[in-house]
């Protein structure tokens, strides 16, 4: 997909999600003192409450929990249809990114399939997209 | 009838598509409508509730809030309210029915309005909204990828129901189909002709396995809805029906993070906060802003079984007006228009009154669920005229 993407305003909650692809990695908030994840990323952990909270790598793989093939054009420079999935991320339970799958056919997607996240970058953001695993 | 809440009064103003009415001009005739439906005068009137409030930075989805009523109106209120992070947009009759009930007010005027359409079509007056650049909150987590729509967030858990479950396209379809048969038998819906499964099935896709007729589209229209309390009932001169028991929930505000499934726990609520049964029910009006989203009221009410709610809309003949269950008979937001929540409770009470003309369920109704949302929100009434 080649159409310009929503410009995210970053700040001190979001930055870490919205730019860990710069180096390659997927960035998810999580709690120091109880290990659950926090997303989308706030100050306060939502499981303990406790405030030590920091951005922590997560592997990037994943499966899609659901999907659909949007087939309207939102945006005039956007290109239909394509895949808007829900992916569960395997080592950051009860975090779901909604996400573009990309790399394949849009009716080669399925529930459950496996995928893992490929970083595109617009503008000093990068969006973290997913491909199939085979 | 003391310590209980009451519709006393409903009203819509003319329900089009680019109206050149003004929002506040559609939302005072709709409560002068209703506010007469209910015998009732303005200097009676103590108390104002609305979903979501007054939303300038969305253009037509909220234009008119509390203060714009209150001003024109010339109210005096005591108790007053207009909040997004209610429930859900029913959520706004449910407080007014706490109100009244707690002695906070004696009669509300609750109220939607929607421009939408309006405001899409005229840019000079409400410049379009550059939603790709500095986007923040919610949207986003879902925006950046296309998803700018609910037609597209509520579409995944429809195809995990269909996955799940095996919903079909022809089960899913007949929420459209009955919304537009009784559309058509309602001379305000915007709706006029019924709609035939094979147009249905040819029609474009918008975001699987959601096509066109399964979206419900920008309306302008303002609806209310005036709630009063047991012991003000003297000063009310039509059939009232009572709010029986009320419930909503919210799953998540990060509605990305939520799975879709707050009409289950509504569902449940509902009947613990009455003696009412879900065999007392004689017809529901489920929101279906999306056609998936009554599947998820019949299951979350239990009506049918958790996976259940397509088999049970199947051939439509069960929901239909002379069904045993009958749904939307006003069209809902597919064929009446996107009335976003308000129709759902305004159609439960012109139903239970006898009202309904070409589309009146027959056999004396007497109890009615409407709802509002069903994905990551719900809110739900029961309402009897008991």
């Amino acid at each position: 997909m080649t159409w310009q993407r929503s410009r995210i305003r970053l700040d001190d909650d979001n930055r870490a999600f919205w730019t860990g692809g710069r180096e390659g990695r997927l960035l998810i908030h999580r709690c120091n003192d109880c290990h659950g994840f926090i997303h989308p990323p706030r100050e306060v952990c939502r499981h303990c409450q406790s405030e030590n909270v920091a951005p922590h790598v997560v592997s990037g793989a994943g499966r899609i929990d659901t999907y659909t093939v949007n087939h309207q054009k939102w945006a005039p420079d956007m290109e239909v249809p394509f895949v808007i999935a829900r992916v569960a991320l395997d080592d950051a339970p009860g975090v779901y990114l909604t996400t573009n799958i990309v790399g394949c056919p849009v009716d080669a997607v399925d529930i459950d399939d496996r995928v893992r996240v490929v970083f595109e970058e617009q503008d000093g953001i990068w969006y973290p997209l997913f491909e199939k695993v085979d | 009838m003391a310590g209980e809440a009451f519709i006393s009064g409903v009203g819509m103003s003319e329900v089009g598509v680019r109206l050149t009415r003004s929002p506040l001009g559609l939302t005072m005739d709709a409560i002068r409508e209703a506010v007469a439906d209910a015998g009732l005068t303005l200097a009676q009137i103590d108390g104002v509730s609305t979903y979501p409030g007054k939303m300038p930075s969305f253009l037509g989805f909220s234009p008119i809030g509390v203060d714009e009523v209150i001003e024109a109106c010339g109210l005096k209120t005591r108790w007053h309210t207009g909040a997004a992070e209610a429930t859900a947009q029913l959520g706004a009759i449910a407080d007014a029915a706490a109100a009244v009930k707690a002695g906070l007010a004696r009669h509300v005027i609750c109220f939607r309005t929607v421009y939408e359409a309006a405001a899409l079509a005229r840019p000079e007056a409400f410049p379009p909204l550059e939603r790709r650049r500095d986007v923040t909150g919610n949207s986003q987590w879902v925006s950046p990828f296309g998803a700018f729509s609910a037609a597209c967030w509520t579409a995944q858990f429809a195809t995990r129901h269909m996955k799940r479950y095996g919903m079909t396209r022809e089960q899913l379809a007949q929420i459209a189909l009955n919304d537009h048969r009784n559309a058509a038998l309602n001379p305000r819906a915007i709706v006029k002709q019924p709609l035939s499964l094979d147009t249905y099935m040819a029609a474009r896709m918008i975001s699987t396995p959601f096509c066109l007729y399964d979206c419900d589209r920008f309306t302008d229209a303002s609806t209310v809805v005036i709630v009063s309390a047991g012991e003000a009932l003297d000063e009310v001169t039509s059939t009232p029906v009572r709010i029986a028991a009320t419930a909503g929930s919210v799953e998540r505000y990060s509605w990305d993070q939520a799975e879709w499934a707050s009409a289950y726990p509504t569902g449940r609520d509902l009947w613990r906060n009455t003696d009412y049964t879900v065999d007392d029910v004689d017809l529901v009006q489920f929101y279906d802003g999306f056609a998936f989203q009554p599947i998820t009221w019949l299951e979350g009410l239990g009506f049918c079984e958790v996976g259940e709610g397509h088999r049970f809309i199947e051939g439509g003949t069960r929901i239909a007006l002379d069904g045993e269950l009958p749904m939307n008979t006003g069209g809902g937001q597919l064929g009446w228009g996107r009335l976003h929540g308000f129709g759902f409770a305004y159609e439960a009470v012109i139903q239970l009154r006898g009202q309904g003309g070409a589309r009146q369920v027959q056999g004396d109704p007497q109890v009615a669920v409407a709802t509002s949302g069903g994905g990551p929100m719900a809110a739900a009434l029961l309402l009897a005229r008991d």
